[in-house]
């Protein structure tokens, strides 16, 4: 390195000349390690950030002067004074995502490194709701999320509700497979005493425009309640009005970016929580209220030998026997329409069902009941051994059947459980206004 | 240009002035999104939101935007269907920068000789007073340097950054502030000069050159709100002030006049202070509650607030500072009136009064003078400050009073202020620190290639040289028609005009109708620039239609002028300019030979004149003189071949 270039650290205040004739002051930023090694960035007086290319430098001279810049000419406040809380006790349990996000200055991405006791500094209100605890128990994206966290998730939040019945839960995760986790949740704990709400957020905490403070207010409103579920909370509409309870076992991200990308789907939310009032308004009539009686169970074991699969057309069977070869046991296929699969296959199917491993029909089309027996290749599927999901949603069934190979080891016993409608996964009976309205050239 | 204040030698007092002028670039799509550049109007979608500060790296709040939060505003979003999307709405990512918007600030940086960055870096600079439904607006500096002559004076540029325009504000209810998101993600040019502008005249011409160096580009929209200027000003022994939004040309050298004049007051203040012999110490917040003094006053405003719970009314002695709150540091703006700004901004309070113009407003001699009583104040040397409303609100703004009132002994605060449509300014809110911008993480920064550069010389705005020459050999105009309109703000709509016309109406007649027509109009007093331009286009239709005559414009322009709202075919039917059928005309010159066939009887073929002045006595501005006169020929020579 020259000596030239050794001015060319971070956190150095230079004045640059460059070949073009340009002279720039200002100070030497952490670049991203993923932008292009030819460049520096350099933070200017007036806030913004430029690259310089580092062929194009003609000379660099140091400067006296301190980061202080980087503080800005104006007035600053000091953060939002604390203040006094109160009531029931809430319990957060920070997992990361974007709810629990800040700008990363490595990657020029979004990370997650805010504490859950950060998150309520930023957000006053919530001290009007409960009394907070919070603990960082991971801190990863959801899209790293596995069965083997969901065990430590689900250990966590029992030995918090053995050891303090009367606290509600909250669990800050990322969004991408917050609904996986919810429905872990659901299986994993049974006879909860306290609501467990599940919670992200889809615009990262470090924007004003952030859906995190509005959603973790309704988290703490649903936690504060008397529904005894795991559910996902978040926003109900792109206005900041109303959020939703959503069931652990039924709700699915239905948009990448979207404030209320989650929706119950075929279903009905557990409760609408109006944030700004503080009030919640119990929809379905089978809710789990909470009661006094009964002990939590905790199974929370998870296979991480399940696998989920979408049928496509051409898809080959041998697909199906390597997973079994790879020891896979429990596989949830996607599969077109009313649960079906190119007949084609079927016979590498029959293979691995014959060999021990679990096979589960849902549907690719998300909305509706699997039916087996309405098409001939239907019958034959179910005549080798598929189960039908139902109407249960193929990432809540691939969840479901992890749970059972994790915590039973009879098949006879798993095959009669997955049947049985244990956390709200089977959606009794389908009203024609569960399906969404779409547009329909109504500009 | 209104004249300068005869009072103030600008250069005497160490005026320095730098623009900043933003211009809506004509792109295909907005900066961030595929939606287009348009005014299109459909049907909206509808949502609300709220915004709060957020913390910087050093866990600390931007002042400007904590009170904004403070205030508890609600935001009411209209999203038009065909200019807005998911993107406008804040619930997507940005995606990848528009690279013609890009190319077209390049291409302009080269004609200023600004040097473009190696790599641009897309930054959020926190907004959150509802304009950006992020919260920040998207902004990246493009080029460094370069400089601009005018008049033979030379004025540096600072830097050209590339930004996308903020929502369009509407109605406030209550705490609830509309915006209709059409307008945001427009990409926006913005120009800051150097402060090296020494006087109000050469602020305007400034910014009157930048603006047509724009334009010149080809790349820029017109129209209302297309382009807006703010100012940096200052003077010797002050601060920079930074003043938001002037909308019109016309009135940038009155605003910067304005605000020189409010600077040197607030000097002259400080001097007057300081030779009373008071300083900061002397100031201190100590509020006395005179409820009951005023509980049954007759004015309206403090009934009012003393009605809402907790009504209180506030009084502040300020020891020896009788007159000073009534100084006039603006046309109707007192020292006081900049007092009441802070009240309002920091205490959301409206009833804010001073001794200097009490008693007025409902509140009486006598409750005045048992105020001063109250405070224990000398009348003849004592000033006080009396604030009615909810009392923590009222304890708030006094506070915020009274550091206003501090900071009169150091001279001129540093603020952001707005202008105002007569020239004045008011002041908007702190100034923003560098602690507001941060890095916008949604989008990677943009290495500007050989390739960006080569593709963008096709933007670099020709001179205005060129442009003359175009239009004196290419449109036939006359040298000095072809001048006066380089110089012309609208030259660009002379130009579409040019297009939209082109072989049913010569450039020359579009040319001297706007810049020797309506200019006449409105020396005469009438409000020609009120006319939209769809109307001005219409009336060119019209008479490219032959609908109307050339006098027809011209009678057009004046009663449209006065009522500027009204369709020109409506106005023209109205008063009968629109054009008669040729039958029609032959009847009337018929009718107007036979009245007068014994002036033909004595002159013969002379009686043409005659004959011509009295047709268009009836036709002006309904038959083209040429064809009048022509009928008028035919019928004279068949007459008199008869006889």
């Amino acid at each position: 390195m020259s000596e030239e270039n050794k001015l060319l650290s971070p956190g150095i205040y230079v004045r640059i000349k460059t070949k073009d004739g340009a002279i720039i002051e200002g100070l030497i930023v952490q670049r991203y390690e993923i932008f292009d090694p030819g460049f520096i960035t350099l933070k200017l007086k007036n806030g913004y950030n430029i690259g310089i290319s580092i062929k194009k430098i003609e000379s660099v001279e140091l400067l006296n002067k301190e980061i202080e810049m980087r503080r800005g000419e104006g007035e600053i406040v000091p953060i939002f004074e604390k203040t006094e809380s109160k009531g029931k006790e809430i319990h957060i349990i920070s997992t990361g995502g974007t709810i629990a996000s800040k700008i990363d200055y490595q990657t020029g991405g979004v990370k997650p490194v805010l504490t859950a006791d950060e998150l309520i500094e930023m957000i006053p209100e919530l001290n009007s709701i409960a009394k907070f605890k919070s603990e960082i128990l991971m801190s990863i994206f959801s899209e790293n999320m596995n069965p083997k966290y969901w065990e430590k998730i689900a250990e966590r939040v029992a030995e918090v509700l053995v050891k303090e019945p009367d606290t509600g839960v909250i669990i800050t995760h990322g969004t991408d497979t917050l609904a996986y986790t919810s429905s872990a949740l659901s299986f994993a704990l049974r006879n909860i005493g306290s609501p467990i709400a599940l919670v992200g957020s889809q615009r990262s905490s470090d924007r004003p425009s952030s859906d995190s403070p509005f959603n973790l207010i309704a988290a703490s409103i649903y936690a504060t309640s008397d529904i005894c579920e795991p559910a996902v909370v978040m926003h109900g509409e792109t206005s900041d009005s109303y959020a939703l309870a959503h069931r652990g076992t039924r709700v699915r991200k239905m948009h990448t970016s979207r404030r209320d990308a989650f929706q119950s789907i075929s279903s009905l939310p557990l409760a609408k929580i109006f944030p700004a009032e503080k009030k919640i308004e119990v929809i379905r009539k089978d809710a789990k209220i909470c009661s006094k009686s009964g002990n939590l169970e905790a199974y929370t074991k998870f296979s991480e030998n399940v696998s989920l699969l979408k049928y496509y057309p051409g898809m080959p069977g041998w697909i199906f026997e390597i997973l079994a070869e790879k020891g896979i046991k429990g596989i949830v296929i996607e599969g077109s329409g009313l649960g079906h699969v190119s007949t084609e296959i079927i016979d590498s199917i029959k293979n691995v069902i014959d060999r021990g491993t679990i096979v589960v029909m849902t549907s690719q089309c998300i909305f509706g009941r699997v039916n087996m027996n309405v098409y001939s290749t239907g019958r034959l599927l179910k005549k080798i051994g598929i189960i039908s999901g139902e109407n249960m949603l193929s990432e809540t069934a691939f969840v479901k059947l992890s749970w059972l190979l994790g915590n039973f080891k009879d098949e006879e016993e798993i095959t009669r459980l997955f049947a049985t409608n244990i956390a709200g996964e089977y959606e009794g009976r389908e009203l024609l206004n569960y399906y969404p309205r779409w547009n329909h050239g109504e500009q | 240009m209104e004249s300068s204040n005869n009072e103030i030698d600008f250069r005497k007092i160490g005026l320095k002035v730098g623009l900043e002028i933003h211009q809506q670039l004509k792109t295909e799509r907005k900066l961030f999104c595929n939606c287009p550049i348009s005014s299109e109007e459909g049907r909206e979608e509808l949502f609300e939101r709220s915004l709060r500060p957020t913390t910087s790296e050093f866990g600390e709040v931007d002042i400007a935007a904590y009170f904004e939060w403070k205030k508890g505003r609600r935001y009411r979003y209209h999203a038009p269907h065909p200019s807005s999307c998911l993107v406008e709405a804040d619930e997507e990512p940005p995606h990848e920068i528009n690279r013609e918007a890009l190319e077209v600030v390049i291409g302009i940086s080269k004609a200023l000789g600004s040097i473009p960055v190696d790599e641009v870096h897309v930054m959020r600079k926190i907004v959150i007073d509802g304009s950006n439904t992020s919260g920040f607006q998207r902004t990246m500096l493009v080029s460094i340097g370069g400089r601009i002559e005018v008049e033979g004076k030379s004025y540096r540029i600072q830097t050209i950054c590339l930004e996308e325009d903020a929502a369009r504000k509407g109605e406030d209810e209550g705490n609830i502030s509309h915006y209709i998101i059409d307008r945001l993600g427009i990409p926006l040019i913005e120009i800051a000069t150097a402060p090296d502008i020494e006087t109000p005249e050469e602020a305007q011409k400034v910014a009157l050159y930048i603006g047509q160096l724009l334009r010149l580009s080809g790349k820029v929209k017109r129209g209302i709100g297309t382009i807006r200027q703010d100012l940096n000003i200052s003077i010797e022994g002050g601060e920079k002030v930074e003043i938001k939004g002037v909308q019109e040309l016309k009135i940038l050298a009155k605003t910067v006049e304005l605000e020189a004049m409010r600077q040197l007051r607030l000097l002259e203040i400080r001097e007057e202070l300081k030779k009373r012999g008071l300083s900061e110490q002397d100031v201190k917040l100590s509020p006395i509650d005179v409820t009951d003094i005023l509980k049954r006053s007759q004015s309206k405003i403090v009934r009012a607030n003393l009605s809402k719970p907790k009504g209180k009314a506030l009084a502040q002695i300020l020891h020896r500072f009788k007159g000073i709150l009534g100084t006039e540091v603006q046309p109707n703006r007192r020292f006081g009136t900049e007092l009441a700004d802070y009240a309002r901004f920091y205490g959301d309070v409206r009833g804010l009064f001073h001794s200097d113009e009490l008693p007025n407003y409902g509140i009486s001699k006598e409750e005045v003078e048992m105020i001063y009583n109250a405070l224990g104040a000398d009348r003849e040397k004592d000033a006080f400050v009396l604030i009615v409303d909810e009392e923590s609100k009222a304890l708030k703004s006094m506070e915020a009073v009274i550091n206003r009132v501090k900071y009169a002994f150091k001279g001129i605060p540093k603020e952001t202020r707005v202008a105002m449509p007569d020239g004045t300014t008011k002041f908007l809110r702190p100034q923003p620190g560098a602690a507001r911008m941060y890095p916008e993480t949604d989008i990677p920064p943009i290495i500007i290639t050989e390739e960006i550069m080569k593709s963008s010389e096709k933007y670099t705005p020709q001179t205005p040289e060129k442009k003359k020459e175009y239009y004196i050999k290419e449109l036939g105009l006359s040298r000095a028609l072809a001048e006066q309109m380089v110089m012309n703000e609208s030259f660009d709509f002379f130009d579409e005009l040019v297009e939209e016309f082109k072989g049913s109406i010569e450039p020359t007649t579009i040319a001297s109708i706007m810049l020797v027509t309506m200019p006449a109009l409105k020396r005469e007093g009438l409000n020609v620039e009120l006319i939209p331009e769809r109307s001005i286009r219409e009336i060119f239709s019209l008479f490219a239609r032959r609908m109307i005559t050339r006098e027809g414009i011209e009678e057009l322009l004046k009663q449209l002028s006065k009522k500027p709202e009204e369709k020109p075919e409506k106005i023209a039917k109205e008063l009968g300019l629109l054009s008669l059928g040729e039958e029609e005309v032959r009847k009337i010159i018929e009718k107007v030979v036979e009245e007068n066939m014994n002036v033909i009887r004595e002159k013969g073929e002379k009686a043409e004149g005659i004959l011509m002045g009295k047709a268009m006595q009836i036709l002006r501005g309904k038959a083209p003189g040429s064809l009048v006169s022509k009928l008028i020929r035919e019928k004279l020579s068949e007459i008199l071949s008869k006889s």
